[in-house]
């Protein structure tokens, strides 16, 4: 079974999300998507600045088996994209929850997070899928 | 036991090959080359074993049972190359007078018409030189189409998640934006989404009959009433044209325009990236918008369309008429195989498929669509094994080598978890499928038994496991000599 941290919340599409301190919100693939990709060769990130709506697909992220898209969980702004998946891509791999997070972003209304699945309920999720 | 490259065998002692040095090219002295020529230099004899013995470390139709998912990896008649190879055609010069080349033009005419009758068009154009290329045509006529009615709104191309890469990349590059539809737990496309969906914004539909999945979709005919409704057209991606040849028609399915992958299903070597064709075919509407050349007969005389002829047409997509050869060798067998030959090669393609995958399943494997009948290629998942064991797929992939067998397709469809999509095609004999389903359990086995073994997989290859992240990331392509660094490929 995957790594499901409490900390964060999830998307159906394999995605995390984490409220930070200063109210902008980190976003990376979880544990299981990264487990079922394979080892990552690629990622393309988004720019800071971009202006993303729900369900945009604003990264791609390419394994040995398959390229996908990153699509974006809540509206806002990107604030930062996490340069050092550019040289190591394996981060994603490694380390999902942590080195390996994707972009950061400034959400229109902070108020969509609560929309996401919590640990519990992506357990869960993950459960049904895996079965 | 890795072969070297054939600049490893160089000396300059040894060669092959004497060039006349007093052969002066009639060239300004300024661009005639002073500094030697980067070549391998090694006897005839060297060059002859090293590429006999990389032929023989090679996976290949002529050897073993090929059962690559989605590629149509069949046998292709020897008697279609060398009647394609006729010093006849060979040495016809593609600007030659169409005065000189009337028996040319006369086989590909009659290879139109009958791939018109095959897939049920109104029209075929032999100019694009790959299934891609097709593709781009196809979406190209469709955009055109509706241009030329003033409907310039429809730039959504409907692709469904089963669907081959190649759908939405060709879409995306036609400039039309892609709407992809989720298909159902049968396998069938979620025709309540489709509904949804379609409407003023829809160009089209791009489709594969039977799908990805290996399945036939039997809403097909819906699925067309509901886009010609809402004034689409549908694509036909001919990539598993094999599983229909002679038994049904995308024509009377409903399809507008059809892409044929001539050198999957029509008898040319494929997989190594050599010459393909992407022949297209269209109904009576799209007719003014294909791509010229085309072979056209007036008066008993065949001409070559043209763009003065053709205004509207999408253009040319290379500076002569597709891929000679594949084309010469795709009429050889067209003409070979006759009505009742084609029909043959769907019947077998998919009596084997439904033989390898029954035989699977009652050796204990899992089949992705175990309720439906299999069209020319089926999915396995090894979704479970992958959980008890760790083996996986790929695993699998790379075990199969050590017996002999070529891989099928691994990891696609994305829709199924740790697949292989298995294509035994029309040419294989019960007993290579045999055999095929003897070493999968022996491998499902050793899986239980000593999974690290298996993960190890392939023992017996001159290579072992590659790195293919390595490969990915940083392909080295070149070879650079050691001794001077310097690039000599």
């Amino acid at each position: 079974m995957s790594e499901v941290p409490e900390s964060c919340l999830y998307t159906k599409d394999h995605e995390w999300l984490r409220l930070e301190d200063d109210g902008s919100v980190t976003v990376g693939i979880t544990d299981h998507a990264q487990e079922a990709l394979g080892e990552l060769v690629f990622v393309e990130l988004p720019e800071a600045g971009a202006g993303l709506g729900v369900g945009d697909a604003c990264a791609v992220i390419e394994s040995v088996k398959a390229a996908s898209d990153i699509y974006c969980p809540v509206a806002g702004e990107v604030t930062e994209a996490n340069a050092s998946l550019t040289e190591e891509p394996e981060l994603v791999n490694s380390s999902p929850y942590g080195d390996g997070w994707v972009f950061r972003l400034r959400p229109e209304d902070a108020k969509a997070l609560d929309q996401m699945m919590d640990a519990e309920s992506y357990g869960r999720f993950l459960a049904e899928v895996e079965d | 036991m890795t072969e070297p490259l054939i600049f490893e065998y160089s000396s300059a002692s040894r060669q092959g090959f004497v060039a006349d040095s007093d052969a002066r090219p009639n060239l300004l002295a300024e661009v005639l080359r002073t500094d030697e020529l980067m070549l391998p230099s090694a006897s005839e004899l060297e060059v002859v074993r090293h590429y006999t013995r990389l032929s023989q470390q090679n996976f290949s139709i002529d050897t073993q049972f090929y059962p690559l998912g989605s590629c149509t990896m069949k046998y292709n008649p020897r008697v279609c190359n060398r009647l394609a190879m006729l010093p006849q055609f060979l040495g016809r010069h593609p600007l030659g007078p169409v005065e000189h080349g009337q028996g040319y033009l006369q086989t590909m005419f009659e290879l139109q018409e009958m791939l018109q009758v095959a897939t049920g068009m109104a029209a075929v154009s032999l100019t694009p030189m790959a299934g891609a290329q097709g593709e781009f045509a196809g979406v190209a006529m469709i955009r055109a189409y509706h241009e030329s009615r003033g409907d310039e709104a429809r730039n959504q191309i409907i692709v469904p998640d089963a669907a081959h890469g190649t759908n939405p990349a060709t879409a995306t590059m036609c400039g039309c934006e892609v709407v992809e539809i989720p298909t159902r737990e049968d396998g069938d496309l979620d025709i309540d989404r489709l509904r949804a969906v379609a409407g003023s914004n829809t160009a089209g539909i791009m489709l594969t009959n039977p799908s990805t999945l290996g399945l036939f979709e039997r809403q097909i005919e819906e699925i067309a009433a509901i886009i010609h409704a809402a004034g689409g057209l549908l694509y036909y991606d001919g990539a598993n044209l094999n599983a229909i040849l002679g038994k049904t028609l995308p024509g009377d399915m409903g399809f507008d325009v059809i892409h044929m992958n001539l050198h999957k299903t029509f008898s040319t070597p494929h997989g190594g990236g050599g010459p393909g064709s992407g022949a297209v075919g269209v109904t009576e509407r799209l007719k003014p918008f294909l791509p010229v050349p085309f072979v056209q007969k007036v008066d008993g005389r065949y001409t070559w369309a043209t763009e003065e002829q053709y205004p509207q047409s999408i253009g040319r997509l290379s500076a002569f008429m597709g891929n000679a050869g594949v084309l010469l060798r795709a009429y050889v067998y067209m003409r070979m195989l006759g009505r009742t030959g084609m029909e043959r090669v769907s019947d077998f393609a998919v009596l084997n498929a439904n033989y390898l995958m029954v035989c699977l399943r009652e050796a204990g494997f899992e089949v992705a669509f175990p309720e439906r009948r299999a069209s020319h290629e089926f999915i396995v998942s090894l979704k479970q094994i992958a959980r008890e064991t760790g083996v996986t797929a790929m695993d699998f992939a790379k075990a199969l080598l050590d017996y002999g067998f070529h891989a099928p397709t691994t990891y696609f469809p994305l829709l199924v978890p740790e697949c292989l999509l298995i294509e035994p095609t029309e040419s294989e004999s019960r007993r290579s499928l045999d055999g095929f389903v003897a070493a999968m359990a022996k491998i499902r086995d050793a899986a239980y038994s000593d999974p690290d073994t298996v993960k190890q997989a392939p023992l017996t290859m001159p290579v072992r496991r590659l790195d293919d992240v390595h490969a990915a990331k940083q392909p080295d392509l070149v070879w650079q000599s050691a001794e001077s660094g310097q690039r000599k490929g």
